[in-house]
């Protein structure tokens, strides 16, 4: 009796708090709904526990989302697929309440259970929940009830197929906008599962209603079915019916659904297949480029290199350079900003004389550009036309962009740019880098905000790497060395995280060369926080020493620092001197 | 069971009957209906009680009040259950005398005074505009607003539950650790099949088991919406796609997803780039009642704006706009005061806007933009005392205005409690005034032309000091202090719900 009595207390506290008043208790117990069941047995779960969490659903929003989770997965607790069933009357009632998340959760589970289930018993008991939720007296119900069609469709005979597409039929026409909207964004997984006989006259009938409904909002998820749709047409059904509508939407009167067409454009796209595309749409998504609302444009010009990849590269010079161009120069900073993160892109599909001709000047003016975001978003991209062709033609202009956005005075942007100087540096090459760059990366050490500070030693330890350490003793450690004896400690106090970050790229020998003595000098400074730096670097450097230096050169250093009169100098130096002794007791 | 939410059918039919005739109608004879929080002789009213803010649902089965101290009230109607019967009813004959009854539903502290320390302002709580959405599941949900949050909230009846059986007695549970001896024996005639699972599982364990007995409404907060507005939030209105709302400020207008309450969209803004440039804010905005994309915002300056949201993601640039332009003459230093609007309505079918300035109603159609389709004076006794009015700020009060259902009468509010219904159907004369007591007609009784008043409009005077109540040249009196700013109508009878400082008062008609 113990035995059992140490077996059942663990799990009878979890049923108990099923109820309990503490939410985070009952979130507890709903998690591990499993191991109640396990505890309870298959038969008893049936009988008892999925009932009981059948009634006990006006729980909070967090409650119900777990266990509508879990019932997603309980099949194996209630005696396998055979009686997956008993599961989805408590989903059904989750499938009602108001929180979308909670219904969204619900209907994932009822699909995956509905996906286990024996074709007999979608018929038997799947299927009437469908009806009753797409019959529910409030609109949760309904909403709900359009996510899991495409589970019940393919299992129903076809009678039942019949009555499910009018149903649907009616869904969407629904009075409550909600209801279409779902209907709408469901639309293409359900036709999926539809007879092609059925598909070019009940689907499409209902898709057309769609695309004219009253409300903007079920339009612009109409826009979405457009690529579904296409995708399950014979292609001369598609270019028939779908591509009308998409050519329709891509001058709708209301500018979210231009833009859904322009965020869309690609799949819908492929859907059309090339020709037609290179055909209808190409038009279509001209206008889009040159729409009146930026939104639109911001979009459409995101989407310009991968549009251009499906089109001929002499199409894409024809239609959509020019377009590209007037962007280039667009009023709104937020499209040009868009246009300069793809447009990179574009140079392997239109090759290298193209790219000479037509985009370079495009990418000149826009390292130009007033806004430093575009011009980052070229420099960030730069690889891409270094591989078409190199980098020498940009070279030029490249750089004042590269010290202008070095010296913008927001540091954020000044941040961006010192990301990108190791990506630069490979691509434009040691020799340009040391005319050009080295002395931005040293000025960056003696920036007014940390933030630079940091990342400008982060970013010598990068180029350090990517260089190597003989490049990097000859063009960086002087020069950073140098500036050890800069007025403002703070300065002093970058270099030392600079040569801790440099030493284990530079190796034992240089760091007790070069980088050693000038961190053992700094010991002196008269300032406390340069001090306990010191100790930090040198813990730092101690695993890369060799022992008898440690001996010989970093300890006498920190015994004397573990002396000083400032506190947390002590307290470092002790630290260091602590992290000496352990290495030499392991060595 | 769901009869709170019954939604019924918008009555097409105006209320009285129908007329082949081209003859305007009567005009609607009102009388009391009811009255909450009514206040005895001599009793103070206390600031925080006074109601700021009055909104029928979609249905006009529920009633909602906000009042300055950030409670919100439901009401629910009573008086018809069965809604077949009442068309019947109403059909057969229209002089039944029906009396329309709400009774208090439940109330909850929807907005509590906070202080915003960045600015060091303190932000009050009184509800500035209560909002119904789409109900669901038996629950309502309702928006409301104060000068800077907009709360979202859901109101359900609650099962109050106990749970009776547990595995772990309380006493012992946290105890000794054993499953509660007495428990297990008793629970064996309640398993199923005696306690004995033939999968293996343990018999012991039991589920608690949960009775309910009563059950109680309950408001819960759903989401909160905050942090988009630096100026005072004067008007919030649903859009019909039912996943949108807009918020409004003197300067700026908000767009919010009902379920996203960390981000809004900023798709008006009439904010100058120097303040001292500015001359127009914006007084009151709604949507369309059909179409998800029109929107309309009044002025100070008098003017409606049309919006189409479809044209562009920031909606600077109106597509229509509605303002009368006064006569060049008249123009005085109170002119832009009182053109200011301080109310628009849409009506039901959208067709037109109704707006409230300090001296008249206008009604305008939003297919003419040259001028209003009808105004009604509603105090211009006032028009003398302008300079008075200014002085002690009561120029700047914000009256609020309705209209009936089916668009024939509409109503707004004045001093000395009393509120005006005209009407504004083709030909009629309809102007009724009426007090906010138990006896509204009182007032109609009292000509303008004489001199007669009510005894206990004297009394009035001498309780409250002569400076705030008046009596001009032709004895109309009007008292300052008493004013009804906010009253709604049914939305498909004729019932007006007006507030009288902390009393709601009902009428029918």
């Amino acid at each position: 009796m113990a035995t059992m009595d140490a077996l059942i207390y663990p799990i009878a506290i979890l049923v108990d708090e099923l109820k309990n008043d503490d939410i985070q208790l009952r979130l507890n117990s709903i998690r591990r709904l499993s191991t109640i069941a396990r505890a309870l047995g298959e038969e008893r779960t049936r009988k008892e526990l999925i009932p009981f969490l059948s009634e006990n659903n006006d729980d909070q929003d967090e409650v119900l989302l777990a266990m509508a989770g879990e019932l997603g997965v309980f099949i194996p607790y209630v005696g396998g697929v055979e009686h997956a069933h008993v599961l989805l009357s408590p989903l059904e009632t989750l499938c009602t309440v108001e929180e979308t998340c909670v219904r969204d959760k619900a209907v994932e589970s009822l699909c995956r259970i509905g996906a286990q289930m024996k074709e007999s018993n979608i018929v038997d008991w799947f299927i009437p929940v469908v009806k009753r939720l797409a019959a529910g007296e409030w609109f949760t119900a309904r909403v709900s009830s359009c996510g899991i069609f495409h589970i019940a469709y393919p299992s129903a005979p076809d009678q039942l197929k019949a009555e499910l597409r009018t149903i649907y039929g009616q869904l969407c026409q629904d009075d409550m906008p909600m209801v279409r909207r779902a209907a709408a964004s469901n639309l293409g997984k359900f036709a999926a599962t539809v007879e092609q006989s059925y598909l070019k006259t009940g689907i499409m009938s209902i898709f057309d209603d769609l695309t004219q409904d009253d409300q903007d909002s079920v339009r612009l998820l109409a826009v979405e079915g457009c690529a579904a749709l296409g995708k399950l047409l014979e292609p001369q059904d598609c270019v028939a019916h779908i591509l009308p509508v998409i050519v329709n939407f891509s001058q709708d009167k209301s500018w979210r659904v231009r833009y859904m067409v322009a965020n869309q454009l690609y799949e819908l796209c492929e859907a059309a297949g090339p020709e037609h595309s290179r055909e209808h749409l190409v038009p279509a998504y001209v206008r889009l480029l040159r729409d009146n609302e930026a939104e639109v444009r911001i979009a459409a010009a995101g989407k310009v290199t991968k549009f251009c990849r499906i089109l001929s590269p002499q199409l894409a010079i024809q239609r959509i350079l020019p377009c590209v161009k007037e962007l280039s120069s667009d009023s709104s900073q937020h499209v040009r900003s868009a246009l300069a993160s793809v447009i990179m892109g574009m140079a392997p599909v239109l090759g290298k004389d193209a790219t000479i001709e037509q985009l370079l000047p495009i990418f000149l003016s826009l390292l130009k550009d007033e806004f430093p975001d575009v011009r980052l978003n070229i420099i960030s991209k730069l690889d891409q036309v270094n591989q078409v062709i190199g980098i020498d033609l940009l070279s030029q202009s490249l750089l004042p962009a590269i010290v202008e956005l070095a010296e913008d005075r927001h540091w954020r942007v000044r941040l961006a740019i010192i990301e990108y100087i190791p990506l630069l540096a490979s691509q434009l090459g040691v020799g340009f880098f040391n005319d050009k760059l080295g002395a931005l990366c040293m000025q960056w050490l003696e920036d007014k905000v940390f933030s630079i500070r940091e990342a400008a030693a982060n970013n010598l330890k990068r180029l350090a790497e990517e260089f190597g350490p003989e490049w990097a003793m000859q063009h960086i450690i002087p020069r950073v060395l140098e500036k050890i004896n800069n007025p403002h400690y703070l300065c002093r106090m970058t270099i030392l995280q600079a040569i801790s970050l440099l030493a284990p790229v530079m190796g034992a020998e240089i760091t007790c060369q070069k980088l050693l003595p000038v961190v053992i000098n700094s010991s002196k400074d008269r300032v406390p926080n340069i001090k306990f730096n010191v100790a930090k670097v040198l813990q730092t450097l101690v695993s890369i020493l060799d022992q008898s230096v440690v001996e010989k050169t970093v300890k006498p250093c920190l015994v004397e620092l573990s002396e000083d009169p400032d506190v947390d100098v002590r307290y470092y130096a002790n630290q260091a001197l602590q992290a000496c002794d352990q290495i030499m007791m392991s060595s | 069971m769901n009869g709170a939410v019954v939604s019924e059918p918008a009555v097409d039919l105006p209320p009285t009957q129908a007329s082949p005739s081209p003859q305007p109608q009567a005009p609607l004879e009102w009388r009391f209906s009811q009255v909450f929080g009514e206040r005895s002789a001599g009793e103070d009213v206390q600031d925080v009680d006074i109601i700021s803010a009055i909104e029928f649902n979609k249905s006009g089965q529920h009633l909602a009040t906000g009042d300055r101290g950030g409670r919100v009230v439901l009401f629910e109607r009573t008086d018809i259950k069965d809604s077949a019967c009442r068309k019947e009813a109403e059909k057969g004959d229209y002089s039944v005398t029906r009396h329309p009854e709400f009774r208090y539903k439940t109330e909850f502290q929807s907005h509590e005074p906070e202080f915003d320390y960045l600015k060091s302002l303190e932000i009050e709580e009184k509800i500035n505009k209560i909002k119904w959405c789409q109900a669901s599941n038996g629950a309502s949900f309702l928006l409301s607003t104060n000068d800077k949050t907009i709360k979202f909230w859901k109101v359900q009846e609650k099962k109050v539950k106990k749970v009776s059986v547990m595995n772990l007695s309380p006493s012992n549970g946290s105890g000794n650790g054993k499953p509660a001896g007495g428990n297990v024996c008793g629970s064996s005639a309640y398993l199923p099949n005696g306690g004995i699972s033939k999968s293996g599982g343990l018999p012991l364990l039991r589920l608690p088991v949960v009775t309910s007995q009563e059950t109680s409404l309950a408001a819960t907060c759903r989401r909160v919406f905050t942090h988009a507005h630096d100026y005072h939030i004067n008007s919030i209105s649903n859009n019909s796609d039912g996943e949108t709302f807009i918020s409004a400020d003197d300067l700026r207008i908000n767009l919010w997803n009902l379920e996203i309450s960390n981000q809004s969209f900023n798709i008006v803004d009439v904010k100058p780039t120097n303040m001292e440039d500015l001359t127009e804010v914006i007084t009151s905005a709604e949507f369309h009642p059909t179409h998800c994309n029109t929107l309309a915002y009044s002025s100070s300056k008098g003017s409606i704006r049309l919006v189409d949201l479809r044209q562009s993601a920031l909606c600077d640039t109106h597509s229509q706009i509605f303002e009368q332009h006064e006569a060049p003459g008249s123009r005085s230093f109170f002119t832009e005061i009182i053109a200011s609007i301080s109310d628009i309505k849409f009506s039901k079918d959208g067709r037109h806007i109704l707006s409230r300035d300090y001296m008249t109603l206008k009604l305008w159609d939003i297919n003419m933009d040259s001028g209003p389709v009808a105004t009604f004076q509603v105090h211009e006794y006032l028009r003398p005392k302008l300079c008075d009015l200014y002085e002690n700020d009561s120029i700047f009060d914000k009256f609020e205005c309705c209209q009936s259902g089916d668009g024939l009468q509409v109503a707004t509010g004045s001093y000395s409690n009393i509120f005006r219904v005209f009407g504004s159907g083709a030909g009629s004369k309809e102007a009724t005034t009426l007090e906010a007591t138990r006896n509204p007609t009182r007032r109609q009784l009292q000509n303008p032309t004489r001199p007669a008043r009510s005894l206990s409009t004297l009394t009035r005077v001498v309780r409250r000091g002569a400076e705030s109540t008046g009596i001009d040249a032709n004895g109309n009196s009007y008292d300052l202090t008493t004013k009804l700013l906010h009253l709604a109508w049914h939305p498909s009878e004729n019932v007006i719900a007006c507030a009288a400082a902390n009393s709601l008062y009902m009428y029918y008609a």
